[in-house]
């Protein structure tokens, strides 16, 4: 019976309400003992010196060995550089053995208590309105400037982007390396509507949404089989194939240039000009005329559009709807066995999650005034696809806060330069060791009985390989 | 469901599989199998690991599709119908494995079970929790979390949820402690008494299937071999020898 159905890798037997489990009267063990613990030390420091090793192995040409131009100015010459891969590889192996020993050395991962499980939910209960407080504050609060609400803007939209992957990847666990496709494909409906046609950004902005959502039931129409890593290979494919179409087809895209030019978002038809004419905003609230007002006007519709996302996700989660695409995340065949058109309930994932990346993409265009393919490379998928990874599957909140630390800390890490990715990275480490389901791993049922009860990652599989 | 019953001929059995062969790939598993069930009976289907028992309960349901033959479900041929709508047509199935969804709530499962399905979940809530009361006192826990006995009694609740005519269950006994088997055979036999549900049963515990069974298939390499009443493949050498062992 271990093996068979109770997905207890690593965790003990255990009830959210901590009774001993009754499966014990079957006399069969529940897992398999844990194998008789190593002695720590040499345990790990037999790791730390596989790792120097291969360390040792990758850096001796990547750093160890340079080119340089030779003083005359002619020929090339190596020089070698034993002492940087000493460092590092001593780095390496300090590191490793540290990494290792805190892991040996602290308690046993343990099956959160239900009380603490219930602590951390009544922070998250607390968490979600302050955030929420502050986010619809922030451009009244003294001290905000310009550059805040920039980062402030960059940040929702992230938000965004994260709570529309997490429909795909976090609730109908489609993995969908290519998002950046369905962003990009919003932008330029937008930006090729407005600029050819001559549509406003408000009805510009639900065409962007459908536009997106139909290149979503077209990517998965042919891709439903596949699961796993195969559809992510396809979806990667497809964000780049729509990224070379738009540097290839000059005569629609601009190619590389790009299109610029796209017109501002109006305030009910009251424009946001500098100058503050008549039937500007600024002359209709009878304000001073200040570039500030566009900016608050996009922070908060940018917000107001992420929340759009969070409330549609919220509600679709009490609905059969988002009840299947868990199912499907957690069992496609036992979803088919139970009635459910698989087909249809991954395409209509794919194509919510696919419109709100639309939505998130005419805004882009709209705060920009201009879009090139340079903005729709994979690495903005994969900038998604952390956040909603570090953030945790399916994890509302968890995506808000993963949003926040990435891309405010990618500003955060600006005065760093070139190390600003070094130190991206090793925060991504951090975070996945510390919490391996991320930073928020627990699913609250989408219907309770009475109080709510929610149980922690930790009882489950999820994450532990 | 007694309407159901009564709209048809008398004869006509439920489920009727007309030489069905099946295949994975080039590797047979089902070679020219016919079976039937009747309205309101339990039949199982017993045979060694690898016989093609599980194989033949999936190619009832579309996957893998039968390559030759058919299958009629009420007179109605569902050969190479989408899974889902296999199910739709009243076949429900507890699969191999139980593969409830470990991370949603008891509830939530149950809920799965009927929503494709049209049908007002609440009637079949309270029979679920009647027939299995472990089922109400676990309602809010996931799934991951219950017992293997607790989940085997989710996953058949679950497949009942959508009322279907006929219930497949895919060894439901497995890796279960004897006492808890008993309780599950139990219910199944409840079930089919009181509310007139066919059941096909797959079992590699021979024994307290053919005791549960009013008959009995006996599958050897794809092939039956034998059919009979639960009580005369009991009494069978052949039975006795190969499948209840020393027991």
């Amino acid at each position: 019976m271990s093996g068979v159905a109770v997905p207890h890798e690593g965790g003990v037997p255990h009830n959210d309400d901590g009774v001993p489990d009754p499966g014990e009267m079957t006399g069969i063990p529940r897992t398999a003992a844990p194998p008789p613990p190593r002695p720590p030390l040499a345990h790990a420091l037999r790791d730390a010196g596989i790792a120097a090793l291969v360390a040792l192995g990758l850096f001796i040409p990547l750093v160890g060995l340079r080119t340089d131009v030779g003083p005359s100015g002619g020929g090339l010459f190596i020089r070698t550089r034993w002492t940087d891969v000493a460092i590092i590889v001593g780095l390496v192996f300090a590191g490793r053995l540290a990494l290792n020993l805190w892991e040996s050395l602290r308690p046993e991962r343990r099956a959160p208590t239900a009380r603490r499980t219930a602590l951390l939910g009544r922070i998250g209960l607390l968490v979600a309105p302050v955030l929420l407080g502050f986010a619809i504050a922030l451009p009244f609060l003294p001290g905000t400037s310009r550059y805040v609400l920039d980062l402030g803007i960059l940040v929702l939209t992230y938000v965004m982007l994260g709570w529309g992957l997490n429909i795909v990847v976090g609730l109908a666990g489609l993995l969908d390396l290519g998002y950046v496709a369905f962003y990009a494909v919003g932008a330029y409906s937008y930006a090729l509507l407005s600029t050819t046609v001559g549509l406003s950004f408000w009805i510009c902005l639900p065409l962007a949404g459908l536009l997106a959502a139909f290149w979503g039931v077209l990517l998965g129409f042919p891709v439903l089989r596949l699961r796993g890593d195969y559809l992510a290979i396809v979806t990667l494919a497809f964000g780049e194939i729509i990224r070379v179409v738009l540097i290839n087809w000059v005569s629609l895209t601009g190619g590389p240039n790009g299109i610029s030019g796209i017109p501002r978002p109006s305030f009910f038809g009251l424009s946001f000009s500098a100058g503050g004419g008549p039937g500007s905003f600024s002359d209709f609230f009878g304000l001073e005329p200040s570039p500030t007002h566009r900016v608050v006007f996009l922070y908060y519709l940018i917000l107001a559009l992420a929340l759009l996302t969070n409330w549609v996700t919220l509600r679709l989660r009490r609905q059969p709807l988002g009840r299947a695409w868990e199912a499907l995340r957690e069992d496609e065949i036992a979803c088919r066995a139970l009635g459910i058109n698989v087909t249809n309930t991954k395409l209509t994932a794919f194509a919510i999650g696919a419109m709100f990346g639309g939505f998130a993409g005419a805004f882009f265009a709209t705060r920009q005034a201009f879009v090139s393919p340079e903005s729709f490379t994979f690495i903005e998928s994969a900038i998604i696809l952390a956040i909603v990874v570090l953030g945790g599957l399916g994890s509302q909140l968890g995506v808000a806060l993963a949003a926040l630390i990435m891309i405010g800390g990618f500003e955060a890490f600006r005065d760093l330069e070139e190390w600003r990715m070094l130190a991206f990275g090793a925060a991504m480490v951090v975070i996945m060791v510390w919490r391996p389901r991320g930073m928020v791993s627990t699913r609250t049922p989408s219907i309770s009985l009475g109080k709510r009860k929610s149980i922690s990652g930790d009882l489950v599989g999820e994450g532990h390989g | 469901m007694s309407a159901a019953l009564q709209n048809r001929a008398p004869s006509a059995a439920m489920l009727r599989l007309e030489g069905v062969t099946a295949a994975y790939g080039a590797v047979e598993a089902l070679r020219d199998v016919s079976v039937h069930v009747d309205p309101g009976e339990i039949v199982t289907l017993i045979g060694a690991n690898g016989a093609g028992k599980s194989t033949l309960l999936m190619t009832i349901f579309g996957s893998p599709r039968a390559r030759t033959g058919r299958i009629l479900f009420e007179g109605r041929d569902i050969t190479g119908m989408p899974m889902h709508e296999i199910a739709r047509a009243g076949i429900a199935q507890s699969p191999e494995g139980r593969r409830i969804f470990p991370r949603m709530t008891v509830r939530e499962n149950l809920l799965m079970g009927a929503q494709s399905f049209g049908v007002d979940p609440a009637p079949g809530l309270e029979q679920a929790f009647t027939l299995f009361p472990r089922l109400k006192e676990r309602e809010a826990q996931r799934g991951g979390t219950l017992s293997g006995g607790e989940q085997q009694m989710l996953a058949i609740a679950r497949a009942l949820m959508s009322k279907p005519r006929l219930l497949l269950l895919d060894e439901p006994s497995l890796g279960l402690a004897p006492l808890v088997v008993r309780g599950i055979f139990s219910a199944i036999r409840r079930l089919n008494a009181e509310t007139g549900l066919t059941v096909l049963l797959v079992e590699q515990n021979a024994n307290q299937a053919l005791r549960l069974a009013h008959r009995g298939y006996v599958l050897v390499n794809g092939r039956t071999t034998l059919e009979g009443t639960g009580a005369e493949l009991l009494a069978r050498p052949e039975v006795r020898d190969a499948y209840l062992g020393t027991h």
